[in-house]
């Protein structure tokens, strides 16, 4: 597989414009939740504030440094996040998660994806599919801290960044409490 | 065995590697010859790992299949063979650094070797504590109150077991800083090592930086105050030459699996009459002489600290590691990646917009170099490279604290060894020119 493949142009645009970028202070904190995730590999690191009201994605910044993928992805996330609500949000999650771990066999759907489905060629790096899910994983620690009780769709399942480092992530980077 | 006789023309010639003594001493490795994207493999990753000689594949294989059995029991044909094979192999190994075999005391690697130290000096403290061992275990002892001295650019490896027996201990740990550049403040060592300093640790070479610690200064400064000083010798074992005893450290390790030996392998080395004074880590089977259902006593080392069995096949691996290491000649082969140090740093200091951390070309370094891309993460730039068949290292090198300390959360490193070209270094470097305009940086 060509490195084409990884970086698309669209991949290196989101990375440059890092859309979502930035962390305002805030006055309220209701219906907010904050989630910093770190990956121990390589120090990529993400904090991602997500605001929900009337069940709906109000809005969904982060803040961060890391590699072409892990903030592009980011970028992406605040793009897609923005018009769903925090169910969809969840499903959105779950689909990307799927797509990442498919070793190349899931095409990314961009009608659910956005264009976060055009990181389906970091599925084929097992090494990559950590910092693709950075973002993510942290917009999922945050929407559980405003909807505990909220029915997200997810159940219980853990958060989990495709990889066996998350239980470790999570632990040295626990969400905000 | 495979006797390379190409190898025996180049041994014939007088000091240095020339590009076409490199490529006959590549024959040797197979993990070399692989197409990686379809392109010629390009090993700038010894840093981490090396690769292995078909000689030392060889001498592990020729063990298991005609020595193979326990070590120091029964007494049966194979057992002596086996038991023979292990010890030779720490005599050689032994030899490599110029130390005696009592000295010498496996472990699983270098990391393994420094918690074992750390550990039992934890030990120590609390069997002076207990009131258990003399004079000699109550000198060993750390207390509230005692320091244990690092550096700020060392391998978490010689940083979380001092953090740890500190902890232990109640002692206080401090380190040296480094400066902007990254070397070590020598000034600072002197205001920091004092009379309630018992244990300066230190590496020989940083895997990061490249750069050759002052060695003799640290130990004056650490002899002056009585405490013991533990060499990371992981860096700079595969490359120069080693001789531990006038190096006048207490402790030393390394890693077999960073100089062309197995993994599972590595070193500790004691300062004779030492490691028998520091109580034992892991117990067990091996290490003891004679034992009721109360307590046990104790062997001397370096069997005081090879408790169960043993990684025999890994130890004769590394001992013929060393043998090929030798064969060559550890200043031939120090000359050589000084060489390939110094064409890495020239190299990437003149590429726009990368920059090359620890000392400036020209400076005294190892075959070793890091450096940060601006505007493309290290991740990129290792993703872009090897896509162009060239294996470097990225992250954090297992250096945080330095990283923070240069500004970086992660660097690029590429590391040569004795199967490396010039071209193999001029390939790397035309590939790294290519990063910044692929990612569209720096227009
Ligand atoms: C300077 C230094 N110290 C310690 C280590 C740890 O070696 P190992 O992982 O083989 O225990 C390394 C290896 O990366 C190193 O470069």
């Amino acid at each position: 597989m060509s490195l084409e493949a990884l970086y698309q142009e669209i991949i290196l645009d989101h990375s440059r414009a890092r859309n979502g970028s930035g962390l305002p202070p805030q006055d309220t904190i209701d219906a907010t939740g904050e989630s910093h995730q770190l990956n121990p590999v390589c120090g990529d690191e993400i904090t991602v504030r997500v605001t929900v009201q009337s069940k709906a994605v109000q809005s969904l910044r982060w803040q961060g440094s890391g590699c072409a993928i892990s903030m592009a992805s980011a970028s992406m996330l605040h793009e897609l996040a923005t018009t769903l609500s925090a169910r969809d949000l969840q499903a959105r999650v779950d689909a990307f998660r799927q797509m990442l771990r498919s070793r190349g066999t899931t095409q990314g759907d961009p009608e659910l994806l956005g264009d976060a489905a055009s990181l389906e060629g970091v599925s084929r790096y097992p090494a990559r599919v950590k910092c693709a899910m950075l973002a993510w994983v942290a917009a999922e620690g945050a929407l559980e801290q405003i909807t505990p009780a909220m029915d997200t769709g997810n159940g219980a399942a853990a958060p989990d960044a495709g990889g066996e480092n998350e239980a470790m992530t999570r632990l040295i980077a626990p969400t905000k409490g | 065995m495979t006797v390379n006789n190409d190898l025996h023309a180049v041994l014939a010639q007088p000091a240095g590697l020339t590009d076409d003594d490199v490529r006959i001493i590549q024959q040797d490795f197979p993990a070399l010859h692989q197409e990686i994207h379809g392109r010629r493999l390009v090993y700038l990753d010894s840093g981490a790992t090396s690769q292995k000689p078909r000689w030392v594949l060889e001498a592990e294989r020729e063990f298991y299949e005609t020595c193979n059995a326990a070590v120091h029991r029964g007494a049966h044909e194979l057992a002596v063979r086996a038991t023979d094979a292990f010890e030779d192999a720490r005599t050689t190994v032994a030899a490599f650094v110029r130390a005696a075999p009592e000295e010498l005391v496996w472990t699983a690697n270098a990391t393994a070797g420094i918690n074992l130290i750390a550990q039992a000096l934890g030990n120590a403290s609390i069997w002076a504590e207990r009131g258990r061992g003399g004079q000699e275990i109550r000198q060993l002892a750390l207390k509230p109150g005692d320091e244990i001295v690092v550096t700020e650019l060392e391998h978490h490896a010689n940083l979380i077991p001092w953090q740890e027996l500190a902890f232990r201990t109640g002692a206080v740990l401090r380190f040296i800083p480094v400066d902007a550049a990254g070397s070590l403040r020598l000034e600072e060592a002197e205001r920091l090592i004092g009379p309630q300093t018992k244990v300066v640790a230190f590496a020989h070479t940083s895997n990061v930086l490249g750069s050759v610690a002052p060695v003799h200064e640290l130990v004056q400064l650490a002899r002056r105050v009585g405490a013991l000083v533990v060499l990371d010798a992981c860096q700079s074992a595969p490359h120069m030459p080693l001789g531990l005893p006038s190096l006048d450290v207490d402790f030393a390790v390394f890693s077999g699996h960073k100089m062309l030996g197995p993994t599972g392998i590595g070193v500790l080395y004691g300062r004779r009459g030492l490691l028998d004074a520091l109580p034992p880590v892991h117990t067990g089977g091996s290490m003891i002489t004679t034992v009721t259902m109360e307590r046990a006593e104790y062997l001397a080392a370096p069997q005081r600290f090879e408790a169960g069995t043993q990684p025999v096949g890994q130890a004769v691996g590394l001992a013929a590691a060393v043998q090929y290491l030798d064969g060559i000649g550890m200043d031939r082969i120090h000359a050589s990646v000084t060489v390939l140090g110094q064409r890495l740093a020239e190299g990437i200091t003149a590429i726009r917009g990368v920059k090359l951390l620890g000392p400036p070309a020209g400076e005294p370094r190892i075959g070793l170099a890091a450096f940060d891309v601006e505007g493309v993460h290290a991740h990129d730039v290792g993703q872009y490279l090897d896509s162009l068949g060239v294996a470097v290292r990225v992250g954090h090198h297992c250096a945080q604290p330095l990283h923070r300390r240069l500004g970086l959360s992660a660097s690029t490193r590429a590391s040569a060894y004795l199967y490396n070209t010039t071209d193999d270094i001029d390939e790397f470097l035309a590939a790294l020119s290519g990063v910044r305009p692929y990612f569209g940086v720096g227009k």
